[in-house]
């Protein structure tokens, strides 16, 4: 009898890119393809073009060599930057998708929490919804029966439960959903950034219930772009890059190496020819980066530390008017602030029309300014009540790391996108306290 | 995912053709339970006529007919009046066209589910296809009242001729389902690559309603084409399902044998068909 949970060997995953950005195949195309098929195999053969159809560039290795083992009742972590193969290693264990090579041995009944609420429907009530997306998570309608009550009690809507989640506020669907499948007790966990989403309040009480989890002794994999709650709920990690594992060490290791190796890199967004419409000329936007206090672009910042934002864009013309800025939102999409490069009003004078050339516009968001958690960056380039030449309101993607900041001795999420230091002073009164009738 | 305790799951590529792992369909049959409970509860939820429509539908498709091929309802293939005879002909009918709607578009609906968790995905067609059965059941209970009515009233001097064979009645319906889920499983799997299923879909119910004797008698099909003509499933089903309720006179024979030939063909290939794409399900939906 082997203590093992999970083993896989050489794991590997190809996916055709493009996927989602590709037309659906048609028919048409598929008989097209089959009726030209001998004449394509004939003419490849004699003239050893590297044709389409034997042109493996069109596919892609989101996972590739991936060997390691879990042992029952450890709780491993798993961070890389986005792409780096985490979603598709955890959708490969769960089942969801089958690995182009390799294999997996798994040990125990598996529970994904890949995302909350997977099959809710929004006509149907909160009781009939626990019962289908229990069903749909695996569980016996016994089992979800017995467990019932205490569902509805973590979710805190009793007084709800016979209304259709359409109507219930954002927080408590997620609620729901989160309790269904925290309460669905596999031997294995696989999780992936459910904290991404909802309140602080929630992504308490989802790190609460994580921890309990991993301290009844079962199994856990977790994925976060979260490293503090990495670092509080796993004792090891592995570090994914370019669908190959590279690291594997105690947590604490594992996050330094992940953050010293700029392997957290991407930090960068870059827009291509065919990616930017005509109607954006004679602006053309080229990237948007954000680097670390070293000049490193990165996608894990340190919110103790400055951030450099920085555009670049080439003129085909002059523009007159022209400012560029940046949005900051939350995953939420709550806005925390808008800036533009010529706010400042010299510099507003001194580009009053901006001649054509090759730029790059640079601003510095301060240290301790931004609570930890996920950001997107948005880019806008406009005249004001002229024209808007550009836009993209996800451009960028990074994550903030708190470690260091202010009250981190408490192990909770804080609430609010900004987290300054401010200064406090405690000051003991020297006067008894006088209560008035 | 459900997998006994110590058990050892291996996850591997699958080459060639897959085994139909009927094992865990046994396992997730709850789960099918449930999803077809979704899609009979949400189908008549924010309408204002809610179930009414599972009567409607048909009852207006009869009167249509019979104002068109029925000459007012004097005329009666087999002895039954036209309306009797079409609504007959109807109930399975619609019965297989909803579950090739329903099933057929089920895959790319629940993307959401496939995607995200693991489970055969064969429970999600055949749900989708179970849940026309209440419709069905609805409308039978029409059909029946229909028939007493004009039983007692002597319409177009009907009476009603329950013969032994209405016992037979369930495999009808059953033979019903497993022609609309063997369809169903090849047009659900290619809908998931191919988006032109989406548009085959309501050319091939409405073809199918003029292939099949719900506007007309099978008897009127000449007797060289009999055996072709039985080449669609739904022939033996409409034809029996006559026979067993109506007691006409085209009772099971080699026409039947065909169908249920062609229905079993169809779902035993449709379950390897489905099993071969669901590999790649969640990849390509």
């Amino acid at each position: 009898m082997t203590d093992l949970a999970i083993r896989t060997e050489q794991l590997g995953k190809q996916y055709r890119i493009g996927q989602t950005t590709e037309r659906y195949r048609t028919l048409r195309d598929t008989l097209a393809n089959a009726a030209t098929l001998p004449w394509r195999v004939l003419r490849s053969t004699f003239k050893r073009s590297n044709h389409q159809m034997f042109k493996p560039a069109n596919r892609i290795w989101a996972l590739r060599d991936v060997s390691f083992e879990v042992r029952k009742g450890q709780v491993l972590g798993i961070i890389g930057r986005n792409g780096a193969g985490k979603s598709t290693l955890l959708k490969i264990l769960s089942r969801v998708t089958e690995p182009t090579e390799g294999y997996a041995e798994i040990r125990g009944r598996v529970g994904s929490l890949l995302e909350v609420g997977t099959g809710f429907h929004p006509e149907l009530t909160g009781r009939e919804n626990i019962y289908l997306n229990g069903a749909i998570l695996g569980m016996k309608r016994a089992e979800i029966e017995r467990k019932f009550d205490e569902i509805v009690a973590f979710a805190e809507i009793e007084q709800f439960i016979d209304t259709p989640v359409k109507r219930y506020s954002s927080g408590m669907y997620l609620r729901l959903a989160f309790a269904v499948a925290a309460h669905l007790e596999p031997e294995i966990l696989v999780v992936d950034e459910i904290l991404a989403v909802g309140d602080a309040e929630f992504q308490r009480k989802c790190l609460g219930k994580m921890s309990d989890v991993a301290q009844e002794g079962r199994t856990v994999l977790f994925v976060s772009h979260n490293m503090s709650a990495i670092l509080r709920l796993t004792e090891e990690a592995i570090v994914l890059d370019k669908g190959r594992l590279v690291y594997r060490a105690p947590t604490s290791q594992a996050i330094d190496y992940y953050m010293a190796t700029g392997l957290s890199q991407a930090g960068e967004r870059t827009w291509g020819s065919d990616q930017i419409p005509a109607s954006t000329a004679p602006f053309c936007p080229i990237a948007l980066r954000v680097r670390n206090s070293q000049g490193l672009k990165v996608d894990v910042l340190r919110s103790v530390e400055p951030i450099t934002v920085e555009v670049e864009y080439a003129l085909a013309s002059s523009i007159s008017g022209l400012r560029v800025g940046i949005y900051l939102m939350t995953m939420r999409g709550e806005y925390v602030f808008t800036s533009f490069d010529t706010d400042n009003p010299q510099e507003y004078e001194r580009f009053g029309v901006r001649p054509a050339g090759h730029y790059v516009s640079r601003c510095v968001i301060p240290a301790n300014l931004l609570n930890e958690g996920r950001y997107v960056l948005a880019v806008n380039a406009s005249a004001f009540r002229i024209k808007r030449y550009f836009q993209d309101e996800n451009a960028l993607v990074f994550n903030l790391d708190g470690t260091g900041a202010p009250g981190k001795q408490w192990p909770e999420a804080r609430l609010g996108p900004i987290r300054p230091v401010l200064e406090w002073q405690i000051n003991r009164v020297n006067e008894p306290v006088t209560v008035i009738n | 995912m459900i997998t006994k305790k110590d058990e050892v799951l291996f996850l591997r590529p699958t080459r060639g053709l897959a085994a139909l792992n009927l094992r865990d369909l046994w396992v997730y049959r709850e789960l099918i339970y449930f999803l077809t409970w979704r899609d009979i509860l949400v189908r008549y939820k924010q309408t204002l006529l809610g179930a009414a429509w599972a009567v409607l539908v048909p009852v207006l498709q009869m009167v249509v007919f019979t104002l068109l091929f029925g000459e007012g309802g004097k005329s009666a293939p087999d002895g039954i009046p036209y309306p009797i005879f079409s609504f007959a002909g109807l109930l399975p009918w619609n019965l297989f066209a909803k579950a090739l709607g329903d099933a057929g578009r089920s895959l790319v609906m629940n993307r959401s589910m496939i995607t995200k968790v693991y489970f055969p995905r064969v429970v999600i067609p055949i749900a989708s296809v179970l849940g026309g059965v209440l419709d069905f059941a609805i409308a039978f209970l029409v059909l029946l009242v229909m028939m007493v009515y004009y039983s007692i009233n002597q319409v177009g001097g009907y009476r009603l001729n329950l013969t032994p064979a209405i016992w037979t009645l369930p495999l009808f319906l059953l033979l019903a389902l497993v022609t609309a889920l063997g369809v169903s499983l090849w047009l659900s799997a290619m809908y998931v690559i191919y988006r032109d299923v989406g548009h085959i879909l309501p050319f091939l119910t409405q073809l199918g309603l003029f292939a099949t004797p719900i506007i007309y008698a099978s008897s009127r099909v000449p007797a060289k084409w009999q055996i072709v003509y039985a080449l669609n499933p739904m022939v033996g089903v409409v034809d029996g399902f006559r026979w067993a309720l109506l007691g006409t006179q085209n009772g099971p024979g080699l026409m039947l044998i065909v169908s249920v030939g062609v229905a079993v063909v169809v779902l035993i290939t449709g379950m390897f068909y489905f099993r071969h794409m669901e590999r790649t399900f969640a990849d390509e939906i």
